[in-house]
């Protein structure tokens, strides 16, 4: 009976987290397949760990409120970028000049995420296909302010990092005085493995943040507008406002761990490093085992950990297999978008048999 | 009286009268400049010709009711493969176009039926649920044209490398093959009749559809589906029917697109193009629930006209950079963030 009931509990468990379980699974076939150095594999997960765990945690705050997945946290992206341009034009370089830039980021983002959460708002029903077209409209504009009005209206002169004819900002900026500025206060190196030390306890520290602020009576509201709108609105809650609040927390978190990804990787490519940041963020919390309506920590922390896994080791796998790297790159977009795609869709589908049976109940 | 005007304004559409503002100016700016009048003209036709099939293909989509068919890559695909195909058979001209269109509408069939089913698990979030199906099977097709057993010189890199060339050229196939066909030129005004005869067509059709019984009976489906059901109306058979539509003329539209271009695009190419299509048809009056021939036509010559003006406009103003590309990100992506806030209802 206890065996039974052990293996009933494996089944269930497995059955409950099937997305990561296929996700660990193809990550062992793709190693084994590979070849890969397990030492080689885990020094460059921690690197990326370290790089993108911020980012994705940006996103569980607007899942406990309801607004599903914030594919704008792009705009918090772009936030951290113009507060970067700022930093670099201004020379300020090391902790002091990564201080500054995500000082200067918050106004930005917290405005950025304010305007968000009002076009979100108009898109009740709507949010994840707004949030993703509204990254691809900032985009334009952001291309607009770093093209043209840099140089053009707003007057700057930098020849390091501005375009030769003086309007502009070039297309891959140095971040030479801000390299490791974060990673190096404390960093732990043997060999070819480095552990960003600090980069991980400030990640860690805005993690505990998160779960803190979602146990006050803010976090409460905002998880009760997540339930229902309608219960939070006649129970007197602001569901609007509350809303807007999610989005802000969300868009200056990513902010921020933009700043974080950059530093570590010591090249601002000014139109590209932010395109990506949505997509990624988003395949590595679903893969993770979230939803669009439940989304933790933990399962933030095992999802990156997974999807950047799987990034490196599809191209090897893709090498060994057909001799042809970018097989394996292509297969890796496949499944950052498949994914997204088929979690999204099992959970609309789900909710509409639940809404089929709620029908026929009456 | 100014309530009227303010009810013409709104029925009219905010949009719809920012894009004629901005693209009045555009003109008065060419004229200033003294930019080609008749080049122009002729770019706005050729340009809004090529790019007619895949706006058209949103109709369908929308008054099935499965709103704005985001996974319009799924119906490209189709055409791309059709193409890909009767290059392979080593067809020339007409014989390439057809078979490639018969090839590419019987794929198109097929893959329209399997994303119709998906759409109707997920009803109400057809929009992004279409949008990253149609990324994926993009970036799967990858794999596709990169392991592909191809063995025509014409699409395989010359040396070296695997896989299909990222773009193929139709020099030898169908290039042009609409476009000039009855090409006129009046005054230096060139007026490719072939290929707006090839697009009447194309409209008709789907308006007589729209006319026919099966299309009343999609439209009802589409607009109100409860009121559907009770008729005795299959609402999830009008919008399989309708998704099936809107790949074809997804599949057909690409081969127009291509023909026009002279180019064939694979890999990563089709993954955005269905962004276009939704902002020309929005920008033409469409909405998520609403979308006529009309809207079609006139959505894609303004939308096209913008850009085909300010790509020389703005060139002349600052030669350096790409205004006019980011002036096209802002307006397209704007124009359907508009269009997403102005569902309304949600849950």
């Amino acid at each position: 009976m206890m065996g039974k009931q052990s293996s009933w509990n494996i089944k269930k468990t497995v059955s409950t987290n099937i997305v990561p379980v296929v996700f660990t699974v193809l990550c062992l076939v793709g190693a084994i397949i590979a070849e890969a150095s397990p030492f080689f594999l885990l020094s460059s997960v921690i690197t990326r760990l370290a790089r993108n765990l911020l980012l994705v945690f940006s996103l569980i705050i607007p899942v406990v409120t309801g607004l599903g997945l914030n594919f704008g946290i792009v705009l918090g992206a772009m936030a951290a970028q113009i507060a970067l341009i700022a930093v670099v034009h201004w020379n300020i370089t090391g902790l002091g000049g990564f201080t500054v830039a995500a000082l200067l980021s918050v106004p930005i983002s917290i405005l950025f995420g304010w305007l968000t959460g009002k076009v979100l708002n108009k898109a009740k029903g709507n949010e994840m296909i707004t949030s993703m077209m509204l990254g691809f409209f900032a985009n334009g504009l952001y291309q607009l302010l770093f093209l043209f009005i840099l140089g053009g209206v707003i007057p700057m002169k930098n020849d390091t990092i501005m375009l030769p004819s003086g309007i502009g900002i070039k297309n891959t900026v140095s971040l030479k005085g801000l390299k490791y500025a974060l990673d190096n206060v404390i960093m732990i190196s043997h060999d070819s493995l480095a552990i960003p030390v600090f980069t991980f306890i400030i990640t860690a520290l805005l993690a505990l943040a998160i779960r803190f602020l979602l146990q006050t009576k803010l976090g409460q509201e905002l998880r009760c507008v997540g339930q229902d709108m309608n219960i939070a609105a006649t129970s007197g809650i602001d569901v609007d406002k509350m809303r807007i609040i999610a989005v802000i927390l969300s868009t200056v978190l990513a902010a921020w761990g933009q700043l974080i990804h950059l530093q570590n990787i010591g090249i601002l490519q000014t139109y590209g490093s932010h395109e990506q940041v949505g997509l990624f963020a988003v395949a590595s919390i679903l893969i993770g085992g979230a939803s669009v309506t439940k989304a933790t920590i933990g399962q933030a922390v095992l999802g990156t950990f997974l999807f950047h896994l799987l990034f490196i080791i599809s191209p090897m796998a893709g090498q060994k297999l057909v001799g042809e790297p970018q097989v394996g790159e292509y297969f890796r977009a496949f499944v950052a978008y498949g994914v997204i795609g088929v979690s999204l869709g099992l959970h609309a589908w789900q909710k509409q048999q639940a809404r089929k049976n709620k029908l026929e109940d009456i | 009286m100014s309530q009227k005007i303010k009810k013409f304004l709104d029925k009219f559409g905010y949009t719809r009268i920012i894009i004629i503002l901005f693209l009045i100016m555009l003109f008065i700016a060419a004229f200033a400049l003294e930019l080609q009048t008749d080049s122009l003209i002729s770019g706005i036709l050729n340009r809004a010709g090529m790019n007619m099939i895949l706006t058209l293909a949103m109709v369908p989509s929308i008054q099935s009711g499965t709103g704005l068919n985001f996974g319009l890559s799924v119906g490209i695909l189709c055409g791309v493969l059709g193409a890909v195909l009767s290059i392979a058979m080593d067809l020339t001209g007409w014989q390439a176009f057809l078979i490639a269109n018969g090839l590419g509408i019987v794929f198109a069939i097929i893959a329209g039926y399997i994303y119709g089913l998906l759409l109707n698990r997920v009803k109400t979030q057809e929009m992004l649920i279409g949008t990253y199906a149609g990324f994926s099977v993009v970036s799967g097709m990858c794999m596709f044209w990169i392991l592909a057993p191809f063995k025509s010189p014409k699409m395989i890199w010359p040396y070296g490398g695997r896989g299909l060339r990222v773009t193929v050229s139709l020099e030898d196939t169908f290039d042009k093959i609409l476009n000039n066909f009855l090409l006129r030129e009046y005054n230096g005004i060139e007026v490719p009749w072939g290929l707006y005869a090839y697009i009447i067509l194309l409209c008709l059709a789907v308006w007589l559809f729209s006319r026919s019984k099966t299309g009343i009976a999609m439209q009802t489906a589409g607009s109100n589906p409860r009121f559907a059901e009770s008729c005795g109306i299959n609402v999830d058979g009008m919008r399989i029917i309708g998704t099936i539509l809107s790949t074809v003329l997804g599949a057909m539209g690409i081969l127009v697109y291509a023909q026009s271009y002279g180019f064939l695009q694979l890999y990563n190419a089709p993954l955005y193009m269905a962004f276009p299509a939704v902002a020309a048809i929005l920008i033409g009056g469409a909405s998520v629930h609403k979308a006529s021939i009309a809207h079609v036509i006139i959505g894609t010559f303004l939308f096209q006209a913008l850009l085909v003006v300010a790509l020389p406009v703005t060139n002349a103003v600052l030669p350096e950079g790409n205004l006019s590309e980011v002036v096209r990100i802002i307006i397209s992506n704007g124009i359907i963030v508009y269009a997403l806030t102005r569902i309304g209802g949600g849950e």
